[in-house]
């Protein structure tokens, strides 16, 4: 099976190649990369007046299977990926049970191979059932093919228990990814702590709740020289902890989403839970200190935190529904709109956020065109206009703040492994 | 004119005029409550239902007395868990009051934006009489209408909010009403229970009643909840009894004409000394008296009655 990719720009900063150029494929890797290729008998895909960037990979969805299957599966969430212009997804362990053994990274791995539309890369837990106390067998986890830890959504409040993990983990070379959330501080809030939390009466959650915390793991990877990445910074503060360790020489990643750098708690008004997320959505200050952190490389990745939950969970009071914003089908519109369009990042960097970077920090042969490479790659109209329409999302989840809002930059083509698996903005 | 607006969920969406409007036709509600047979028939035929998710005697005997004395047919739902909870969710329930047929929908609930739920999802007018921290608009009019009473008009007052701000829905209607009826607004309490960002709702924030007192013409003290010392947001009850309870002594800083309101009920001993509610300075009992009016008044709006001309049946 061969594919022609003809007359696209391809962004390549991997292989500091960024020109007009056709993309061979053969039997699911890239074979030739070049001017005027000839067909013979391969099957054209016209990119002409288009982005052709190496697939993109988000390194922090959450697919909700097992256990979650209203929520989502990995059949539909792989789609929305793909949908969305994602050719590699990781998936967190905050399942029912949680992927904290062989086992389950084996069933994920196993149901993305029978479902999936896209890679999938499990991220297994920091600890048993991430209940914070013991560590899971993160080894054996690893020989199964986990390409992280983390206890996203529940925080590791231990710093004992984190300082244990993060040295293990070092043996295995494996990132601890950090949802850094002090509980205490974070009290029970359900939207960012200042003027809206007073005006909407809702309890608030300071920046210090994520902050502290960034600092501690900090400070952790400091002692342990482990690779920690830091899972969707929010505030201006934590910004300039990641700055500074990064200025240290630390090996301290960091990850902002798509909402985060778009919303703020202003959003809250009218008590829309699609607008309900943890981190929750801050300031204008906070806004303006993320988008500079991804302009100067301080932040290293775009990743969505895709967490979908169905419209029975999210139709409620705002204080009862459950945190989290699905981002997967918005995310690349989104970047666009906001960091590509008004000149904050070029597509050359916003690559690097999407592909490059996640694919070093999990250390994923991924993130460039070069002959050889697996054929995964996201074909983008940087001219297309659509209204976000969440009805048409290929996720379970419709619990988005962007429903409405007119988007320029999509993708239009995903290839993952040779196989076109979204054309035209339709999954094939 | 009457209100062009099918719910009233905040004093925040309120226009001076709207506010001006319901304390005008609250002044011959009044007049009905006064007589010997308190019975109107301006809301005949008409449904209204109080659907309570927290416990309330106050607000919701005087939102059933508001709709009696005007002849709707009024309805009780008390629950004191919440929907949530229940299994059934409040877009459920709203949709069930819908089909019945309600006309007005009282809603009271721990969580803030529970009545732009029902609002959304009814036809019917929905009245917020408190929701979690958010607001409680009838309260903060019915203390509108006893402070212009008394006082003959709000603006170039000075009010002082004593309590839990933090935690107060009270608080937040006030601040709203009385700033945009001119009033100067201060409010007191312990550091711990005073929100982020308050001065930005254009209030003046004190953590001593010594520097908040002086030159009030207004004194509203919020109830302070056991619970809150038990999360410990202060250390024991003697200890704000001491420093934040609203004394004689204290009262003597303020004009010599201060008015003392409470929203109730009162913890006597605690954030007002009993002496200070039951003083000529107190208000306590007109509050509540013109509660029913205000509510009489706002129902009689919402139901699509005209100015305080056409109220009187």
């Amino acid at each position: 099976m061969k594919l022609l990719v003809r007359g696209g720009k391809v962004i390549d900063p991997a292989n500091d190649f960024c020109q007009a150029a056709d993309i061979l494929i053969d039997s699911g890797k890239i074979s030739a990369v070049g001017q005027n290729l000839k067909a013979n008998g391969a099957e054209v895909i016209d990119a002409k007046n288009k982005l052709v960037l190496p697939g993109l990979i988000d390194m922090h969805v959450h697919l909700r299977e097992p256990g979650l299957e209203a929520k989502e599966t990995i059949a539909s969430g792989t789609r929305a990926a793909a949908r969305g212009g994602f050719t590699s997804v990781a998936c967190m362990p905050n399942t029912n049970p949680v992927v904290d053994n062989q086992a389950l990274v084996e069933f994920i791995n196993s149901r993305a191979a029978s479902d999936g539309v896209v890679n999938v890369f499990p991220i297994g837990a920091i600890t048993k059932g991430s209940a914070g106390s013991e560590l899971a067998e993160i080894g054996d986890m690893k020989s199964a093919g986990a390409v992280a830890i983390s206890d996203d959504g529940r925080p590791v409040m231990n710093a004992q228990v984190m300082r244990l993990a993060m040295e293990y983990a070092k043996m295995f070379n494996l990132p601890v990814i950090s949802h850094c959330e002090d509980i205490d501080l974070a009290a029970n809030g359900v939207m960012h702590e200042g003027y809206f939390s007073t005006v909407f009466g809702l309890k608030g959650i300071s920046r210090l709740a994520e902050e502290v915390m960034v600092a501690r793991d900090i400070m952790l990877a400091e002692l342990t020289g482990t690779k920690v990445h830091i899972a969707h910074i929010s505030t201006a503060g934590s910004v300039e902890l990641v700055r500074m360790a990064k200025k240290k020489g630390l090996n301290v990643t960091a990850e902002a989403t798509p909402h985060h750098f778009t919303l703020t708690a202003e959003a809250v008004g009218g008590y829309d839970t699609g607008t309900k997320v943890n981190p929750p959505l801050r300031g204008a200050d906070d806004i303006r200190a993320v988008k500079e952190g991804l302009g100067d490389g301080t932040i290293d990745v775009i990743a969505t935190d895709h967490a979908p939950h169905t419209v029975e969970e999210k139709d409620v009071e705002y204080n009862y529904a459950p945190f989290g914003i699905v981002g997967l089908e918005t995310a690349v519109g989104l970047a666009f709109k906001e960091l590509v369009n008004p000149g904050l990042l070029t597509v050359e960097e916003l690559v690097r956020k999407m592909s490059v970077n996640p694919a070093r920090i999990l250390g994923l042969p991924k993130g460039h065109l070069g002959v050889g490479a697996d054929a995964d790659i996201t074909i983008v109209d940087p001219g297309l206009r659509e209204v976000v329409d969440v009805q048409r999302f290929a996720s379970k989840g419709k619990n988005s703040p962007f429903g409405g809002w007119e988007l320029k930059g999509l993708p239009t083509v995903v290839i993952v492994g040779g196989r076109v698996v979204m054309q035209d903005r339709e999954l094939v | 004119m009457g209100l062009s607006r099918k719910d009233l969920l905040g004093i925040q969406e309120l226009s001076v005029e709207e506010i001006q409007l319901i304390l005008d036709t609250a002044e011959p509600m009044r007049d009905i409550i006064r007589r010997q047979i308190k019975k109107v028939p301006t809301l005949r035929g008409k449904a209204l239902i109080n659907l309570f998710y927290e416990p309330s005697t106050r607000t919701r005997t005087s939102f059933e007395l508001a709709g009696k004395y005007m002849s709707a047919d009024t309805i009780n739902i008390s629950t004191s868990t919440s929907s949530a909870v229940k299994g059934e969710t409040l877009k459920d329930t709203a949709k069930t009051l819908e089909v019945m047929g309600a006309d007005i929908v009282i809603i009271r609930h721990g969580a803030a934006g529970a009545p732009h739920i029902l609002s959304k999802h009814l036809s019917a007018s929905v009245i917020n009489a408190g929701d979690g921290f958010h607001e409680h608009p009838t309260q903060a009019l019915l203390d509108m209408y006893t402070i212009r009473e008394r006082k003959g008009q709000i603006s170039g007052l000075k009010v002082a909010i004593v309590g839990d701000i933090l935690h107060s829905r009270v608080a937040r209607s006030n601040i709203w009403g009385l700033t945009k009826m001119g009033a100067e607004v201060c409010v007191i309490g312990p550091s711990t229970l005073l929100p982020p960002g308050i001065a930005e709702l254009g209030v003046t924030p004190f953590t001593s009643l010594e520097e908040g007192l002086p030159g009030a013409d207004v004194i509203i003290v919020l109830r302070v909840q056991l619970e809150r010392q038990q999360k410990g947001l202060f250390p024991t009850i003697r200890e704000y009894a001491r420093l934040f309870g609203v004394t004689a002594e204290r009262v003597g800083m303020a004009k010599p004409d201060v008015l003392i309101m409470h929203p109730g009920p009162m913890n006597r001993g605690v954030e007002i000394a009993p002496e200070v509610a039951d003083s000529v300075h107190s208000v306590i009992n007109e509050q509540v008296t013109n509660g029913v009016a205000v509510r009489m008044a706002l129902l009689y709006l919402l139901a699509g009655g005209g100015g305080p001309h056409e109220a009187i049946g």
